[in-house]
């Protein structure tokens, strides 16, 4: 009873502070495509944003769809976009056929990635291992992640922080080059560098 | 009968107790969520009752919560490369992270209670619809990508 009552109350006490949410879509700052926020109110409503600086505003049991200019944009949250950590970065390497060790064309791009490691707060290397489709997805999803290790322990050995590195699997889901299955592809088997 | 049942007995204690420990190993490492990449003014992360000043380079998990002060601000990267940044007088819960390196199945689900967040969305939502939810006090959030301010509190 008490805690009904209690309920009531705090019902009463939200909606008379009739704050307003509010979210902004916007368009990528690289690429400039525009994504999609499926905005559902609480109390009812929906209303799905899809155009750049669509705005949905939340609050009195209503979703209700607006556009906001990029002035105010800038003035009202300029801040936490600038703050926004910086985008990771990809470095693509080839290992020699049949082997682990990478192409003189890969260890020339190592000092690079170095770099960019070095200008980066708190850096991060993640190592993702892909293979071509030849083999089923469970010895790729294996392969993929050995070639990974493979290219993290040379990276340790060329300098790279031993804690700062982790290794990932991405087995033959993600080809660079779209194929049949149990299509050899040089190209797919790669490793991946994501520097965050 | 019973010499030939025992030693199926002990192969089966020692899984049992192997999966103990892989339990254990779990509950006591859980896994990262995402990294501390900027801190500005003061941020605390409370976890578990206690609370801790952010620090650049600081792991965040799932179920901590990041409060920031009317002069804080911080920014974080996590795994599935999803970029969130504070603004003031911000507190934002991360009710659920999990991520799969090898399939990019995962979830990721944010409270923002009060205060301004900008997102850039990473893996999680790009791989998967619904996979990943903001939540605020008067809405859901089904974030399908890829760009997007929040603000909760706000007198308009």
């Amino acid at each position: 009873m008490t805690a009904r009552l209690g309920c009531a109350l705090l019902v009463v006490v939200l909606a008379g502070c009739a704050t307003t949410d509010r979210v902004i879509l916007l368009p990528d700052d690289i690429s400039g495509k525009v994504g999609k926020i499926d905005v559902v109110g609480r109390d009812g409503g929906e209303v799905l944003l899809d155009s750049a600086y669509g705005e949905a505003r939340t609050g009195g049991g209503k979703v209700q769809g607006d556009t906001l200019d990029t002035e105010s944009l800038r003035k009202e949250f300029g801040k936490e976009l600038a703050n926004l950590p910086q985008r990771p970065k990809s470095f693509l390497l080839y290992c020699v056929n049949g082997s682990d060790q990478l192409t003189l064309e890969s260890r020339d791009q190592l000092p690079a990635i170095l770099d960019e490691v070095a200008r980066r707060p708190a850096p991060e290397v993640v190592v993702i291992g892909h293979t071509d489709r030849v083999g089923s997805v469970e010895y790729n999803d294996k392969l993929s992640l050995a070639r990974a290790q493979a290219v993290r322990d040379q990276l340790i050995q060329l300098g790279f922080d031993q804690a700062r590195i982790v290794v990932a699997g991405r087995g033959e889901r993600e080809p660079l080059v779209p194929t049949d299955d149990e299509v050899p592809e040089p190209r797919n088997r790669r490793v991946e560098i994501e520097v965050r | 009968m019973n010499q030939r049942t025992r030693p199926r007995y002990r192969v089966f204690r020692w899984l049992l107790l192997g999966v103990a420990f892989a339990a254990f190993g779990a509950a006591a490492d859980p896994e990262v969520a995402g990294i501390i990449k900027s801190v500005e003014g003061s941020v605390t992360i409370t976890r578990a009752d206690a609370s801790l000043p952010a620090q650049v380079g600081m792991p965040v998990y799932q179920a901590d919560r990041v409060i920031t002060g009317a002069d804080g601000s911080a920014g974080i990267t996590f795994e599935d490369n999803s970029l969130l940044s504070l603004g003031p007088s911000t507190n934002l819960n991360i009710d659920r992270f999990a991520f799969d390196t090898t399939t990019y199945d995962g979830a990721f689900e944010i409270t923002l209670g009060k205060g301004k967040l900008a997102v850039i969305s990473g893996k999680i939502a790009k791989h998967q619809q619904d996979a990943m939810k903001v939540r605020t006090p008067a809405s859901i959030l089904g974030v399908r990508g890829t760009e997007f301010v929040v603000e909760v509190g706000g007198a308009k």
